[in-house]
């Protein structure tokens, strides 16, 4: 067997191994397959259901057909084709903004507990404050002043508003590992801060990180389609929230019909934050050192 | 004898202990409310940051637009914006900044630009009620609900119900509220045709008289249905989740043992040893609601056209009314810093460990 094809199977078992913790959790495991199939969808999909961008003025609301399965929009455009288009910037953005608040969160809230002292009281007291300020406000009236028409600059918006939750979590979970056993017996066999905090600490604290991080992009989901909905933020793509707010005010509060138009987005959106939520069971097991090993 | 019944007898101490944790108490209480006024002031200077110091910030703008549009001397122009955002353009940035902090002690938050000249802090008045009596009335439905619903769940832990209300309330709390807002009036009104959505946007029937009558009390409940409903639906499954869990550490608790073996009344043990500190963490957490429920008033208001703040937010930044913007913002976020310290403040009453350990921290 050559050395490639051992890292191979090492990997390989690593993935068995994941898929098996994440299945010990029945629930867990429906959110993490919803998750993969929301990727396919809007990073696989849109190469194979295509977009139809011009309106069919004979084809209004249609009901669902072999040929349209969501039925058309108020335009006589296939429905299921926009929901798979515009999956992108949503999931983008959740995912950017995700891993840029965990980062500072991680980074702050373990240098706070770490360091102790003045910096952990100012940081606290920063979170304190900001925490107390209500979120959406502040992001609608910045949405005014900021252009916020690339997905960078709106998951970065979006970080600065949830650090501060995930930054005390991660303050507390820092100080309570810090005080656990095994972390003090290897500070008294002298392994070293950077052991101490890569092999003992840290990988204790991978499930709540990961859990925190699926969190923050549910409140990324929920305000960046929210902000989208009410015209803040000017994506001129297909995107769930131009579909919502297309659908909110082009019909779905006159027509019958329009039912599914409305539904097809709200479905979506509710059901990958679902996803995401019911995922965080399974991360639970999967970033479990004690499983980890045992199984 | 007298050790067991009067501590502070035997202790010795100079103060009392009743003093001591009265003055511990207020401390705590002290604290929080320095807090608070130290995050109003923060909320206000970035407020004034963002409307005068801003690249394109809404004065400039404003300015630009009534020279270009009107064909305005600047200083006209500028006069004009002086007033209608109470700040005196030719004063030098850090006395515009005191002016400001000045006139929003007086309650001056400047004057309309769209319904021209109307003073910003008669509007407010207006909208503001709407918005507290909505907020308010479906956190106490949602908190009482959500209690009770738990400590249902936690006493029947494992059962069929247990395990719907759990399902049912994860579910609805990890839907957002607009979507949940959404999906109500679809169905309710388009589809079904149940609710006539027509007669119930605003916050109350026009013409109706104001007063304590069963009529008006009916038609502010009438026209607020929707927005409690939404509001209730999508807090109550946080609430349920968390007494539940908090009502199961309590139940393992050995004061509750205690009582138990001392044979008092199940209801008794339930309401005031179990109910009364199981409910603790929720107090916690009500900070975060306020902050949350009006945030998200912003959107449902809009979506049933309730008539509150948070849709006066929204209208104002689609007509790009900056001094109306600018005010009700200030007026959301202060709103929900006072519910925070009430939330603080409810709590030490409640806990007593608070009072002696000043608490709290997490």
């Amino acid at each position: 067997m050559t050395a490639l094809a051992r890292t191979a199977r090492n990997i390989l078992d690593d993935v068995w191994r994941t898929l098996k913790l994440m299945a010990r959790n029945k629930v867990g495991f429906i959110g993490f397959l919803g998750l993969i199939g929301f990727i396919l969808l809007t990073f696989v999909g849109p190469s194979l259901v295509p977009l139809a961008a011009e309106s069919h003025m004979t084809d209004i609301y249609k009901p669902p057909s072999a040929q349209h399965i969501l039925g058309t929009d108020f335009q006589g455009r296939d429905i299921w084709a926009q929901i798979v288009h515009g999956g992108k910037d949503v999931l983008i953005v959740a995912f950017l903004t995700g891993i840029i608040s965990t980062t500072i969160a991680v980074t702050l809230g373990s240098l706070s507990a770490v360091l102790a002292g003045f910096f952990d009281s100012f940081i606290m007291w920063i979170t304190d404050i900001w925490l107390t300020i209500p979120n959406f406000p502040v992001l609608a009236v910045l949405a005014v002043f900021v252009k916020l028409t690339n997905v960078w600059a709106l998951a970065f918006i979006l970080s600065l508003l949830s650090w501060p939750t995930l930054t005390r979590a991660v303050r507390a979970q820092v100080l309570s590992l810090k005080q656990r056993d095994y972390v003090e017996a290897a500070r008294a066999l002298d392994l070293g801060t950077r052991h101490i905090i890569f092999s003992e600490i840290l990988p204790n604290m991978m499930s709540y990180i990961a859990i925190s991080l699926v969190f923050s992009m549910t409140s990324a989901i929920y305000a960046q389609v929210a902000l989208v909905f009410l015209g803040l933020v000017p994506f001129a793509s297909n995107n769930w929230g131009v579909m919502l707010s297309l659908a909110w005010t082009r019909g779905a509060i006159f027509y019958k019909d329009s039912l599914l138009y409305i539904m097809a987005p709200v479905t979506a959106i509710a059901l990958f934050q679902l996803t995401l939520v019911w995922m965080t069971r399974s991360l639970e097991e999967v970033f479990n050192p004690r499983l980890r090993t045992s199984v | 004898m007298s050790a067991v019944t009067q501590p502070s007898a035997s202790s010795g101490l100079p103060l009392p202990i009743p003093v001591l944790l009265r003055r511990i108490a207020s401390n705590f209480v002290l604290r929080r409310l320095v807090r608070a006024l130290i995050t109003i002031w923060i909320v206000i200077t970035l407020t004034f940051f963002i409307i005068r110091l801003m690249p394109s910030n809404p004065v400039d703008i404003f300015i630009q637009e009534q020279m270009s549009l009107y064909g305005m001397t600047y200083d006209d122009a500028r006069a004009q914006a002086s007033a209608l955002f109470s700040i005196r353009m030719d004063r030098p940035v850090f006395n515009q900044y005191l002016d400001y902090l000045g006139n929003l002690t007086h309650g001056d938050l400047g004057k309309s630009f769209k319904s021209f000249g109307t003073p910003v802090s008669s509007m407010v008045a207006k909208f503001l009620p709407w918005t507290l009596f909505s907020v308010g009335l479906s956190l106490l439905i949602s908190f009482t609900l959500g209690m009770a619903l738990g400590m249902i769940m936690a006493y029947r832990r494992e059962s069929l119900l247990d395990h719907i209300l759990s399902t049912i309330g994860s579910v609805l709390s990890s839907v957002p509220n607009y979507l949940v807002a959404m999906v109500l009036l679809v169905f309710l009104g388009v589809q079904w045709k149940l609710l006539p959505l027509a007669q119930m946007r605003g916050s109350m029937t026009p013409g109706i008289q104001p007063g304590f009558t069963l009529e008006f009390l009916g038609d502010i409940l009438f026209h607020a249905a929707m927005p409690v409903t939404t509001y209730v639906l999508t807090t109550v499954g946080g609430w349920m989740l968390t007494m539940k869990s908090s009502t199961i550490t309590t139940l393992e608790e050995d004061y509750v043992t205690v009582a138990r073996a001392r044979g008092l009344p199940d209801s008794r043990i339930m309401t005031a040893y179990v109910g009364r500190n199981a409910m603790l963490p929720l107090f916690t957490q009500l900070a975060i609601s306020v902050g949350f429920i009006v945030g998200g008033s912003v959107l449902i208001e809009a979506i049933f056209v309730y008539q509150g703040v948070g849709k006066m937010l929204i209208d104002s930044i689609n007509q790009r009314d900056y001094p109306v913007m600018q005010a009700v913002f200030l007026i959301i976020t202060i709103a929900v810093i006072l519910a925070n310290f009430l939330a603080d403040f409810l709590y030490s009453r409640l806990d007593p460990r608070v009072r002696t350990t000043g608490g709290g921290e997490a």
